[in-house]
């Protein structure tokens, strides 16, 4: 087993495995992600997608393998402590406070005051409210900032866990079918919204619709069965007689 | 405190506290039985469970009294039939409480603990008004009573054995119901993906109170044994819900195997301390004992590992 | 705290809300009624600060407790003890075979004070205690069941089994606790009879100050980041955890907040009522202090008062009229409360005063009625 960092990649994964209850769901699977990169993970159902997701974020814990973020091995760290590394997880669901407004979502994400006591003497100077105002205009919500989140449709619930991610400013953005379930034009401005978010950072995205796929991606993952099936530019991996076999011939 | 005794005195104590301790054994199993069989299917915890079972002590109460006036010749076989009664009237109470008040709760779970607990002080009450603040007690059919003396030293009661069988026989039956009949596998279904079971055409509501009966007609019959350990009151069953959720818990909720040994490992204690140190030491070390390894090991003896 | 999107401390109508009670706690009740009643509204008092307690833990956390007795017992136990000790003086006890300590030790043929006791001959030490002992041992429930992620129904029952054990426990170690008798005859603190009329009426008063400063204290707690952190809990842990929050601290800090809510409430218990007993320990008192806090609103601080005072009154009244009635009564609340009335008396208050908010802030600006209801619009 590796005990440093084994590579100058922003993300290395190495030989990671789950299983339950004897199914591999993810199944020795390395890969690596640049600084700046955004990498989409396509894949049939059941591939094991969303599970490598939750794998880095430690929202599932692996059966073997390391996943190094920067300088941290983060299979043996618990979920808050990856978040405080840097790595931000969106879920396939919209997964937001409903019971609370945009503005307290956005505040709760607010990187600071994040220990029992930070929160209890946590104070909304100008600068939390400046970055909150700004995050909101970012995600197109700065007009529901004071309504309840819960009344907002599918696609701004989308968005706002979006800008509750950006507003932790990570390093790496784990996105989870970001454009599931919304209309047409709520698709091409999310496409704009990670153009401008993904400036700076690493990105993870899983996603099913191709023609976004192409629009973002610099490079794609094919998982089939918990492995890694191909990995390349968008344009390569069309041309891929495997890929096009499992997943896109469908 | 072993001190003072041989071996062959500590044998023979294990040994007579082990038996007295296999009707405690035997409710316990039957009143966990029926709590888990809700508690897998549901996530609700049924806080009634204990009255659920005095009503099944209750229905034992009135054959005993009608064999005996109307029917003195066929006494001796009272008690079987006041345990099929007994079940009876405790599912179809299960089955009403179900309609009138579980179903309306699914998504909350906090909240039916404290809508059943309601529902255990109407029993109390009801039970006070019918039959008396007063405990009442069954007379046992001659063929229940006495013991068979295995040694000198060792006696085990008749009663005490014939409620383990049946209380093993109906475990059986709730395992090959569980697992061997199609109504079982639709049951496992709806616990599986309630949704699902929906769609492909299970009619889960009618599964929900067809199995929160069944729980509580098994409490019923527990109350049946129990009548043969203890005499029966408004409040007699409210003394073993504690000790019944920790069996449960303690076996692990999904695991039939796990709540036998659990109510095995729990009312063996009991009973063999309860000779060395007063009654409610003994309760107080076992139940103890079982907080701590819960806090240790919540999820109890027998558990799956399931994908998150 | 001046711009428009940092919500005040608290808004108009909660001042007058808490304004409301305190005139009602510190003069319209020590004013209507002669000392005896008083005594017994200050008793219904100790209990609201257990029903609080819940409201931050159970309504805003979502964590069900069904053993707060046992912080409320301890609390009150802990002065117990010193006072006790106070009352059993060689003088007063010479008539025992061992004079100097307390009576039903010396029945249980006890010679010497437990080691446990002595420290509680010494005022200071009991008064940390009070707060310290429940709290402690609250922390460590809720640190063993939290950081391994047990919630729900599992907590609620083991804390009720916690309930049980330590009932049992109190009651079997008679000469060591009293039994099931609990701590009696209680007389002075530091040579000030607690017994007089006078007395109980400053003791009535320090009671309902504590209250309401415990009041102004969780309101204040609920106004924060943490407050809301709470609601964000309930409803999504798993994104709590995932916007960086270590989820189970913040448990282990709400409900040792509860726990030493209610010990503070079962301290005043003891000096108002002169005894503690196993009887406020127990599964059956620590459930009905959730009904307590669910009448009143489970979200509602001040309507936890209200629910308390409420059904202690009810209990009391037709419970020397009719017993059975009041178990009947008692039983359909909890069930009504669940099925009808998930938000308590708050609720009914705010759907009957809505309308009215409506109809007079119809020229306000949409957005804010909307962020005004927020709080109330958690329902669980």
């Amino acid at each position: 087993m590796l005990d440093s960092r084994p590579s100058d990649y922003m993300l290395n994964v190495e030989g990671l495995t789950v299983s339950f209850d004897g199914f591999k769901a993810v199944d020795d699977l390395s890969f690596y992600v640049d600084e700046e990169e955004i990498r989409v993970i396509i894949g049939p159902n059941g591939a094991g997608k969303t599970t490598v997701l939750d794998l880095i974020c430690g929202r599932t814990r692996a059966s073997a393998g390391q996943v190094w973020f920067r300088d941290q091995e983060l299979t043996r760290l618990k979920e808050h402590e990856i978040v405080r590394t840097g790595v931000g997880r969106k879920f396939q669901n919209p997964t937001i406070y409903e019971d609370l407004t945009v503005f307290e979502n956005l505040e709760i994400s607010y990187p600071s005051g994040r220990t029992v006591f930070g929160a209890l003497g946590f104070k909304k100077t100008r600068a939390v409210i400046d970055r909150i105002e700004e995050i909101a205009e970012t995600i197109f919500l700065a007009d529901c900032l004071h309504h309840v989140s819960g009344a907002l449709s599918h696609g701004q619930k989308q968005w706002l866990e979006i800008g509750m991610l950006l507003i932790q400013d990570p390093a790496l953005l784990m996105l989870d079918e970001p454009v599931a379930g919304m209309s047409p034009s709520e698709r091409i401005r999310t496409a704009e919204l990670l153009q401008t978010i993904t400036r700076g950072r690493s990105v993870l995205v899983i996603e099913h619709d191709m023609a976004f796929v192409e629009n973002i991606a610099h490079r794609v993952t094919v998982l089939h069965q918990g492995r890694i099936l191909a990995e390349g530019s968008m344009d390569k991996i069309k041309s891929d007689p495997r890929v096009v076999e499992v997943y896109l011939g469908h | 405190m072993f001190e003072g005794y041989s071996w062959a005195e500590l044998g023979s104590i294990f040994a007579m506290q082990g038996f007295a301790g296999l009707s405690l054994f035997s409710v316990l199993v039957l009143m966990a039985l029926g709590l888990a069989i809700i508690f897998g299917q549901m996530g609700v915890i049924n806080m009634a469970h204990g009255e659920f079972m005095i009503l099944g002590a209750y229905v034992t109460y009135l054959c005993s009294n009608f064999f005996a006036e109307n029917l003195p010749a066929l006494f001796s076989g009272y008690f079987l039939i006041a345990m099929l009664l007994a079940f009876l009237a405790s599912a179809s109470l299960g089955a009403l409480v179900e309609w009138g008040l579980i179903r309306h709760l699914y998504k909350r779970p906090l909240d039916t603990l404290l809508a059943t607990w309601g529902l255990s002080l109407i029993l109390q009450q009801v039970y006070r008004s019918v039959f008396g603040a007063r405990e009442v007690g069954v007379t046992l059919p001659d063929w229940l009573m006495g013991s068979f003396a295995v040694t000198d030293m060792i006696e085990i009661p008749i009663n005490g054995v014939f409620v383990m069988f049946l209380t093993l026989g109906i475990t059986a039956g709730v395992w090959l119901w569980n697992f061997r009949s199609s109504w079982g596998t639709q049951m496992r279904a709806v616990v599986q993906n309630r949704v699902m079971a929906g769609a492909v055409g299970i009619d889960t509501e009618r599964i929900d109170r067809l199995t929160f009966a069944i729980g509580c007609g098994i409490a019923g019959i527990a109350g049946s044994a129990f009548t043969m350990i203890g005499s029966t009151g408004p409040t007699s069953g409210q003394l073993y819900i504690v000790d019944t959720f920790l069996v449960v818990v303690f076996g692990g909720a999904q695991s039939l195997l796990g709540t036998i040994f659990s109510a095995f490992a729990i009312s063996q204690s009991q009973s063999t301390m309860e000779f060395f140190l007063s009654g409610s030491m003994a309760k107080v070390l076992t139940l103890l004992t079982v907080v701590t390894i819960l806090m240790i090991r919540p999820q109890g003896l027998m558990s799956l590992r399931v994908r998150a | 705290m001046s711009s428009p999107t940092s919500r005040a401390f608290a808004t108009r109508g909660e001042i007058l809300a808490f304004a409301t009670l305190a005139v009602l706690l510190l003069a319209v009740l020590p004013a209507s009624m002669e000392i005896f009643r008083l005594n017994l509204f200050g008793k219904y008092l100790t209990y609201a600060f257990v029903a609080i307690g819940l409201v931050l833990c159970w309504g805003y956390g979502g964590i069900l407790s069904l053993g707060q007795g046992v912080f409320f017992g301890l609390g009150g136990y802990c002065l117990a003890m010193f006072l006790k000790l106070e009352a059993s003086d060689p003088e007063a006890t010479k008539i025992q075979s061992t004079p100097g300590i307390p009576d039903f030790m010396d029945w249980n043929q006890l010679t010497e004070l437990p080691w446990f006791w002595v420290p509680f001959e010494s005022l200071g030490f009991a008064l940390v205690a009070v707060v310290l002992v429940p709290t402690l041992f609250a922390g460590l429930i809720a640190f063993a069941m939290f950081k391994r992620r047990v919630g729900g129904v599992y907590f609620a029952i083991i804390t009720q089994s916690i309930a049980a054990i330590l009932t049992i426990l109190i009651i079997g170690q008679q000469g060591l606790t009293g039994g099931v008798n609990g701590i009696t005859d209680l007389r002075t603190l530091k040579g000030w009879d607690i017994r007089t009329d006078e007395a109980k009426l400053v003791l009535y008063y320090v009671n309902a100050f504590l209250l309401l400063g415990a009041l102004v204290f969780c309101h204040w707690v609920l106004g924060t980041k943490f407050g809301r952190i709470l609601v964000a809990m309930r409803t999504r842990e798993d994104r709590v955890r995932f916007s960086g929050y270590d989820v189970a601290s913040f448990k282990i800090f709400v409900f040792c907040l509860a726990a030493a809510l209610s010990a503070i409430g079962g301290a005043m218990f003891t000096l108002q009522v002169g005894f503690m007993s196993p009887s406020f320990v127990g599964i059956v008192p620590s459930i009905e202090m959730v009904i307590f806090a669910a009448v009143g609103g489970r979200l509602s601080l001040l309507g936890a008062v209200y629910g308390t005072l409420l059904v202690n009154w009810a209990k009391t009244t037709f419970s020397e009229t009719m017993p059975e009635l009041w178990l009947l009564a008692m039983g359909g609340l909890f069930i009504a409360v669940v099925l009808f009335f998930p938000n308590g008396l708050a609720g009914l208050w705010q759907s009957f005063r809505q309308p009215l908010m409506h109809a007079i802030r119809r020229h306000a600006p949409a957005g804010s009625v909307v962020a005004d209801a927020a709080p109330e619009g958690g329902t669980r």
